[in-house]
């Protein structure tokens, strides 16, 4: 094992910072789209999710990833509970290709992950869930959906023993099809906001988008080119393929609307942004900067028209996980397939289809994407009916007509005009 | 006297302002309203899901005048807010029973 590398380190320490600062940055993006009686509940099941993330990622979070190996499903939670052993001698350094970075560093970055991972989820079920309900998913998803599936990808679990290596450089599998179908399943269970369909439901603050898109974008780098693991070439690879995929998706998206409805817009722009990063997440250190602009424009397109379909189909994605995420990541992953510039980028992986590779790393892709769409509904419906049949997801809807706001948290976000008097200013 | 009321298009109330000022109008309220005519709202579009927004922006102009100057004022209002493009809005004139000056408890046109 390398001696402490503290460039590396800094940069893994810079990066994990920089994915935490992502899930502040979704409550905003998420928060601008609904209606103004629901913005503090969005924005607090992002935070929710910070909260309760940040202690079980710790405590079992990391073990269940990264532990040794359980059926191939997770990892032993017993092995590094509460990271206990961590900073003995043989733990202490992270071994991923001899960075020489701190394991506590390790499991910093990895933690942001998990809790922007659930926070994602949220985007699919606004303005109509109960606050407790959520925590509780979000303590019984991460643990049961999120780490396996951390582990199977990248944890040396099953997923990793296809026809050949699966390359998920920084998630597309394990945080965005995952998320995006979780998404899906809890919007089928738990059904429309009252009005789906009939009322108006306008984003109430398009700036709010706007800079939650824009701190999800300067986060992202965090996200991608801290998934080198560590301060060199392919951090810089994949610096620049997050920036050409996602401004290649954002260009995609905008002329998409403008042909279709007459209008480049601001949502459409901060939605294409956020459609190239996630189409970019699995391929970011594998693909040239020129295969990125591809796979970033193809995002930009597809995702602005895979956002449709919740009308066509009938289901209230309010935010449109499924259509961004879900979409965005199902492309990202399959991308991989095609545009993987040579063979063992990870130790028995193939070259994309485009570069000499033939078919086998394409159907390696299809096949982690197909069992990972499998295994997150599975356990997601699991749950998501528990809850329902137990704790019940939704608010009344007395409640969700008033505003969620107001009757859940006690505040209301905005007043138009000073009313009231103040009962006791500190109790 | 009367109460002249004016609804008219935003990017025209510096305009009306000015000449009504120049009319030698001394006061007037104005608030932010929203409503619709004969050009009934426009559509927005947000992810490829289309919304009819049937209440568009309007200022509401408010002037308490003279009973001879109602007319007058009436006329300034519409030639400043005018653009000759449907939604510029209308102008009525109400009659007022009883005007009082807060800070001085006058009554009637010595309010005004």
């Amino acid at each position: 094992m390398d001696a402490l590398n503290t460039g590396n380190t800094a940069w893994m320490l810079t990066s994990a910072s920089l994915v935490l600062l992502m899930t502040p940055g979704l409550a905003f993006f998420y928060g601008g789209m609904v209606r103004s009686k629901s913005v503090l509940n969005i924005m607090m099941m992002s935070f929710g999710a910070m909260g309760v993330v940040g202690i079980i990622y710790v405590l079992w979070g990391y073990s269940m990833s990264f532990g040794s190996d359980i059926a191939g499903i997770f990892g032993n939670p017993a092995d590094f509970f509460g990271l206990k052993g961590m900073d003995d001698n043989a733990n202490a350094l992270f071994s991923f290709e001899d960075s020489g970075v701190p394991a506590y560093v390790w499991v910093a970055f990895q933690a942001t992950f998990a809790i922007i991972t659930v926070a994602l989820i949220s985007g699919s079920i606004p303005e109509r869930v109960k606050f407790g309900s959520w925590m509780v998913f979000v303590a019984a998803w991460v643990t049961f959906v999120y780490f396996p599936m951390a582990h199977m990808v990248w944890g040396g679990g099953l997923l990793t023993k296809g026809p050949s290596t699966p390359l998920d450089f920084a998630g597309g599998t394990v945080v965005h099809i995952n998320a995006g179908v979780a998404g899906l399943i809890l919007a089928l269970i738990i059904g429309k906001r009252k009005g789906f369909g009939k009322e108006p439901m306008r984003p109430h603050n398009l700036p709010f988008v706007m800079l939650g898109a824009a701190l999800l974008w300067f986060g992202w780098f965090g996200f991608n080119a801290g998934s080198a693991g560590a301060a060199n070439d392919q951090a810089g690879l994949a610096w620049i393929t997050t920036t050409v995929a996602t401004a290649a998706a954002m260009v995609g998206w905008l002329a998409t609307e403008k042909i279709r409805d007459g209008h480049a817009t601001s949502l459409g722009a901060a939605s294409g942004i956020v459609a190239g990063l996630v189409a970019i997440t699995p391929a970011a250190g594998f693909v040239s900067p020129v295969g990125s602009i591809f796979i970033g424009l193809i995002a930009g397109v597809v995702c602005a028209l895979a956002v449709g379909l919740k009308y066509k189909l009938g289901y209230d994605d309010s935010l449109d996980v499924v259509g961004v995420h879900l979409v965005g990541g199902l492309w990202g992953t399959l991308s991989v397939g095609f545009f993987a510039t040579a063979d063992d980028l990870w130790e028995g992986s193939k070259a994309g289809l485009f570069y000499g590779g033939g078919l086998t790393q394409l159907a390696t892709q299809a096949i982690i994407a197909i069992a990972a769409i499998a295994f997150s509904a599975v356990v997601t419906a699991i749950i998501g009916y528990i809850i329902k049949a137990t704790m019940g997801w939704r608010v009344s809807e007395e409640v969700e007509v008033g505003g969620i706001d107001l009757a859940v948290h006690g505040e209301s976000a905005y007043e138009n005009i000073s009313s009231g008097r103040i009962v006791s200013e500190v109790k | 006297m009367k109460l002249v009321t004016g609804i008219i298009q935003p990017h025209r109330l510096d305009d009306v302002k000015s000449a009504l000022e120049a009319a030698g109008v001394r006061g007037m309220t104005v608030s932010e309203a929203s409503g619709y005519g004969r050009q009934k709202g426009h559509t927005e579009v947000y992810r490829g899901a289309e919304y009819t927004v049937d209440l568009v922006p309007k200022i509401r102009i408010e002037v308490l005048v003279d009973d001879e100057d109602a007319n007058a004022v009436t006329d300034v209002i519409v030639k400043a807010a005018q653009t000759g493009k449907i939604g510029d809005g209308k102008v009525w004139t109400a009659s007022v029973e009883d005007v009082a000056r807060v800070r001085t408890g006058e009554r009637g046109e010595q309010a005004l």
